[in-house]
């Protein structure tokens, strides 16, 4: 505000400037405190110069006069001044009568200051008196508080000393209560002055006293320490008095430890009690909740009391405890590992992984507090060490299964038909085998997947994360068995008894189709199965499925190929027999077709109907028209002629090599044992050739009369009108059986072949 | 080089006897019987020509019957054995005689192949290893390394030990043995072992192989079920005493040592069809030689149980420091038992095979259809076993 009023004070209007002089002398004064009062707040005093000059006491429009008439001075002001000049003197007016305003109360306070001065000087002299006084007082009394002060530690220092020569009694009365607690802290409090004044005779013989009662009171308490039967927190509480009675804690850490062990030990010799040969051993989770609640958990409180009462042993301690661990834990783990050994036996593996998992979290506990002796880690290690032997059991188990199922299919193979009934099929018995053997691997994937089960404390560990899963039960249980499914199948083919043919044929065949459905569909399920169940993580190398079909698809092949040497054989056999032990010099004419070849002929359709059962049909050559109808004429025929006819003419001996000869120029080899195909044409093919190369061979070792060419001619007749249906390529056993006759022919010192007619009629006659 | 290639020669019977002329050791030269029931049968006398790689033949007439089995006499060119069939009142009888051939063919004329036919000659019967006792002769087999005296034959389940007496004029059954038990027991091949002094043969049977000492007449070892089915040949190992191989109508090939009879040391399974004839190699045993009725003839080197498991062990003496350093390469490298080739001239049944008497690394094979191939170890081997 005084800012605004000095700068609305028109420049040329200065304090001083005014011309004041005609003022009364009284007036004169104030106008001239006034007008510091105003230079003060820097109000100008120029609306005085517009003020009209002359100025007159008594004239009603002086401001200032004392006859100032306001209405004489508007009505002044309205007429002589222009409208200008009327703004001006109204702004004028109003700042005038603001610093007017602060004037007054300026004077007003001055005023009341001189006032308080006065009352504050009289207070002062008054103030004065009174210290003088107080002073005077205090010096009187100074002397009497002296004493009092003196008093009062006189009278602390007496009860002091009555605590100390009550001390001896009652701390036999606290020891005498077992207040133990109470008895420690007196002597702790004790403690140090008598140390200090031990010099003075009485002291001294306090001290004496008190020790030999803190001497009682650490023996009571040791006492108490060893009896133990009170339980780990209060012999905790004795441990921490015996150190506060200043007790060597080194020792204090051996009789803690030594004592914890004897409880433990009680807890092991429970366990092993369980464990024990005969009775009923509790199950392996009751075991281990045993285990974990009673050594685990007492293990537990050890080494938190341990920790908490021998902190300050630093690492010496800690390490003695980690010893004490490791000793206690390692027995324990034998404990466990013994009651897991007898837990070998059954499929069911969800108890004995509850009861591992308790087991693994029991010791996650004390594995924060007991780091350095490495419990958690053992611990992990015999799961890891049970989880293995589990995968080895379960791979015997399946193992065993696949002989079982072995088992029952040679049991249904051998049991006696009924009449007219051909019991379970083999399409049938192979299912079974084939979902029985399935089942059983679901059930183990099933078994060991608990393992790796979320809630279970072990299934992070890097191991059943990783070597497990890929290792452990992809590799080692899933390819494991497929593979000993696939040796225990071969070695069937080695068998050594080829002659007996220890294993039923209709064995092989069976084999030899789940083999290679594995290879086309089970063991690429089997292995996606597990590879969902078990997300194989980490980069061991595991087997390829294709590498695993591959070897399914060799071990069906070489079971097929078993069969056909087989069954091959059994036919050739009596091939063998039935042309060995005839006299073909001086047999008869032939009026039948040999049993025997009948019998071939049942055989192989027998057979024929044994793999239908189970191998698809397979593709043949297209079949001229006449197959069936093709008889045995051919052999005789003007266009067959030539092949055999010139040898019993005389003339050209050699003819019948070279049109031999060229005749096989113009056929295949025939390789009689030759890889089979999965199909049942296949299958038969392999085997009539076996069976007529076998007739061939022994027709050849032997020399045959007119009638014994005969015969040859008549059978094989009738082994060319039944076999061409089975076998892939009907021109092969024409070939054969050609050959047959033909090497009849030349073994026949006098070859007459029989009229084709008739050899018709008998094969038709049956 | 072409003169690896197989030289074949045809005869115009079946045949199934083929032997080396044993007493033979320069010429390379094959006897090849025929089987013909309705003609004079002949023996073939092949004589190949190793440099001009030409075969010359001389046939002799073996009137008798047609022919089995034929074995060369150890120790004089002109004697052989024969077993051969003679039918006579619907019956037939398998006999067994030594025979001299002429002596100008003893060592191999060279006649022309036209002359042949010709001017046939016949053998000169020296003596018959039958008498009425024992018919059906399977085979006849000589002392190895004897005077050519001493034949062993077997008829049925008899094994007869010969003396040859009266420069083989005459012959006198020295001793027998003969197989008891149920059954048709029917010897099918004989070996004589060129070990222990020719003391020991050994005979198979069914499925069975028997060792015998000659002296005593009496079995060595058996070795039951040594093949699945019929066993068709054996052979011994010329280098290796215990060892001998068998093949049989379960395709395989099986070598055994006759100290562990429960298990062969090694099976080789080539063959598609029986296998009837199995021969070492004279010199170098590893080299092994089947036929088959699968009208093949594969030609194995079994190094790992050959009597130079690790190569040629050469004398430190005769080598230089370069070959010695080489040698000893060699051994390190284990060598693998292989099939060395497989000869397919065959078109029918191969019933034998024989190694050379005089080139060990030539060999003849024999089928059914009178066809011989001549054939020789791949020079590669050969240079690899020699070297």
């Amino acid at each position: 505000m005084a800012a605004a009023a000095a700068a609305g004070s028109s420049p040329g209007s200065r304090p001083g400037d005014s011309p004041e002089g005609p003022e009364g002398e009284a007036p004169e004064r104030r106008r001239k405190a006034h007008g510091m009062l105003k230079l003060y707040y820097g109000l100008s005093e120029g609306e005085a110069a517009g003020r009209p000059a002359g100025p007159d006491p008594l004239d009603p429009t002086d401001l200032n006069g004392a006859h100032f008439d306001p209405e004489v001075y508007l009505d002044k002001l309205r007429r002589e001044c222009p409208l200008a000049q009327l703004m001006d003197s109204e702004t004028d007016m109003v700042r005038r009568i603001r610093a007017l305003d602060a004037t007054y109360t300026i004077r007003k306070m001055k005023n009341d200051f001189r006032k308080m001065e006065d009352e504050m000087d009289r207070l002062a002299t008054n103030m004065a008196v009174i210290t003088d006084f107080s002073a005077r007082i205090s010096a009187t009394l100074q002397d009497r508080h002296e004493r009092i002060t003196k008093l009062a530690g006189v009278h602390a220092l007496l009860r002091k000393l009555q605590f100390l020569f009550e001390l001896p009694s009652r701390l036999t009365k606290c020891v005498e209560l077992g207040a133990y607690g109470q008895a420690v802290r007196y002597q702790g409090r004790a403690q140090a002055v008598l140390q200090q004044y031990q010099h003075l005779p009485s002291f001294r013989a306090i001290q004496d006293d008190c020790q030999v009662i803190t001497a009682r009171l650490a023996q009571q308490l040791r006492q108490r320490f060893r009896e133990g039967g009170s339980g780990a927190p209060e012999q905790a509480e004795c441990v921490e008095l015996l150190l506060a009675l200043g007790e060597p804690a080194e020792e204090l850490c051996e009789e803690f430890l030594a004592h914890a062990r004897g409880r433990l030990e009680e807890e092991l010799r429970s366990l092993e009690a369980e464990l024990g040969p005969s009775p009923p051993a509790p199950d392996v989770l009751e075991f281990t909740d045993h285990g974990g609640s009673g050594f685990v958990g007492g293990l537990c409180q050890v080494a938190a009391a341990y920790q908490e009462l021998f902190a300050a042993q630093g690492p010496a301690g800690a390490e003695r405890l980690a010893a004490f661990a490791r000793e206690l834990g390692s027995r324990y783990f034998a404990l466990v590992e013994r009651r897991l050994a007898q837990e070998q036996g059954g499929g069911d593996n969800s108890l004995l992984v509850r009861a591992l998992d308790r087991f693994h979290r029991r010791l996650r506990a004390p594995g924060a507090l007991l780091a350095a002796a490495g419990l958690a880690e053992a611990a992990t290690e015999i799961v890891e060490r049970v989880a293995r032997e589990r995968l080895g059991h379960h791979l015997q188990g399946l193992r065993a299964a696949f002989l079982g199922c072995l088992t029952d299919v040679r049991q249904a193979l051998a049991a006696p038909r009924v009449a007219g009934k051909e019991g379970p099929g083999l399409a049938e018995l192979l299912a079974n085998v084939a979902s029985s053997i399935l089942s059983h691997i679901k059930a183990s994937l099933a078994a060991v997947h608990l393992f790796t089960a979320k809630e279970v404390s072990f299934s992070n560990k890097p191991y059943f994360r990783g070597e497990f899963c890929s290792q452990g039960v992809r590799e080692g249980l899933i390819v494991g068995f497929i593979r000993s499914m696939c040796q225990t199948a071969q070695s069937f083919c080695d068998s050594p008894g080829e002659k007996g043919g220890a294993t039923p044929p209709a064995l092989l065949l069976l084999l030899s189709r789940l083999c290679l459905d594995y290879e086309t569909a089970t063991i690429s399920y089997i292995l996606t199965l597990t590879d969902e169940q078990f997300l194989v993580q980490d980069q061991f190398p595991v087997t390829p499925v294709s590498t695993l079909c591959a070897e399914a698809r060799e071990t069906a092949r070489r079971l097929l190929t078993h069969y056909v040497k087989v069954q091959g054989l059994v036919i050739s056999q009596m091939l063998r027999k039935s042309v060995e032990t005839r006299d073909w010099l001086s047999t008869l004419e032939p009026r039948n077709v040999r049993a025997v070849m009948k019998r071939v002929v049942e055989d192989t359709t027998a057979i024929d109907v044994q793999v239908g059962l189970l191998y698809e049909e397979g593709v043949r050559k297209a079949q001229s028209s006449d197959s069936s109808k093709r008889t045995f004429s051919v052999y005789s025929s003007s266009r067959q002629q030539g092949r055999y006819a010139p040898s019993y003419t005389p003339s050209a001996p050699m003819d019948t090599n070279l049109l031999s000869n060229i005749q096989k120029l113009f056929s295949e080899r025939i390789d009689v044992f030759s890889p089979v195909e999965f199909n049942k044409v296949s299958v038969l093919t392999g085997i009539i050739k076996i069976s007529l190369k076998t007739l061939l061979e022994c027709v050849r070792l032997r020399t045959f009369g007119r009638f014994g060419l005969q015969q040859v001619q008549v059978d094989c007749h009738f082994l060319q009108l039944y076999l061409w249906r089975f076998v892939a390529d009907e021109e092969l056993v024409h070939l054969l059986l050609d050959e047959v006759v033909a090497s009849a022919a030349l073994r026949c010192p006098d070859p007459v072949p029989m009229e084709p007619s008739v050899v018709e009629v008998i094969c038709e006659r049956g | 080089m072409e003169d690896d290639a197989p030289v074949i020669y045809g005869l115009e019977f079946q045949a199934r006897a083929l032997t080396p002329q044993t007493a033979e050791t320069d010429a390379i030269r094959f006897l090849v019987g025929t089987q013909s029931l309705k003609y004079d049968n002949q023996i073939h006398i092949i004589d190949f020509d190793d440099e001009n790689n030409i075969i010359n033949k001389n046939v002799l007439l073996h009137q008798a019957g047609e022919i089995w089995h034929i074995s060369a006499s150890p120790a004089d060119r002109g004697v052989l054995a024969t077993c051969y069939n003679r039918t006579s009142d619907s019956k037939v009888l398998t006999c067994a005689a030594v025979w001299r051939m002429p002596k100008e063919l003893e060592s191999g004329s060279h006649e022309s192949p036209d002359d042949s036919s010709s001017t046939a000659q016949t053998l000169e019967l020296l003596c018959h290893l039958d008498n009425t006792a024992h018919s059906n002769m399977a085979c006849v087999v000589w002392e190895p390394m004897g005077d050519g005296k001493k034949i062993i034959s077997l008829a049925d389940n008899h094994i007869l030990l010969w003396d040859l007496q009266e420069s083989s004029s005459q012959a006198v059954l020295a001793s027998s043995a003969s197989l008891g038990g149920k059954g048709q027991l029917k010897f099918t091949s004989g070996r004589w072992s060129p070990h222990h002094n020719c003391t020991q043969v050994a005979t198979a049977n069914d499925t069975t192989l028997r060792g015998w000492d000659t002296r005593t007449m009496s079995q060595i070892y058996c070795i039951e079920n040594a093949h699945g089915q019929l066993v068709r040949d054996l052979d011994f190992n010329p280098n290796k005493q215990y060892y001998l191989a068998s093949c049989g109508d379960d395709c395989k090939v099986k070598f055994w040592d006759t100290r562990n009879v429960t298990e062969p040391v090694k099976t080789l399974e080539e063959h598609s069809h029986w296998v009837w004839n199995v021969r070492y190699n004279h010199s170098h045993d590893q080299l092994v030689l089947t036929g088959s009725s699968d009208s093949r003839v594969i030609l194995s080197n079994m190094v790992s149980i050959s009597s130079e498991p690790f190569g040629h062990l050469v004398d430190d003496d005769d080598i230089s420091d370069q070959e010695d350093h080489r040698s000893e390469e060699k051994s390190k490298e284990p060598l693998q038992d292989n099939v060395i080739a497989t000869y397919e001239e065959h078109e029918d049944s191969v019933y034998a095979v024989d190694w050379s008497s005089a080139d060990p690394w030539l060999f003849a094979s024999l089928s059914y259809d009178g066809r011989l191939v001549i054939n020789r170890v791949p020079r590669a081997l050969k240079y690899h076993i020699l070297l």
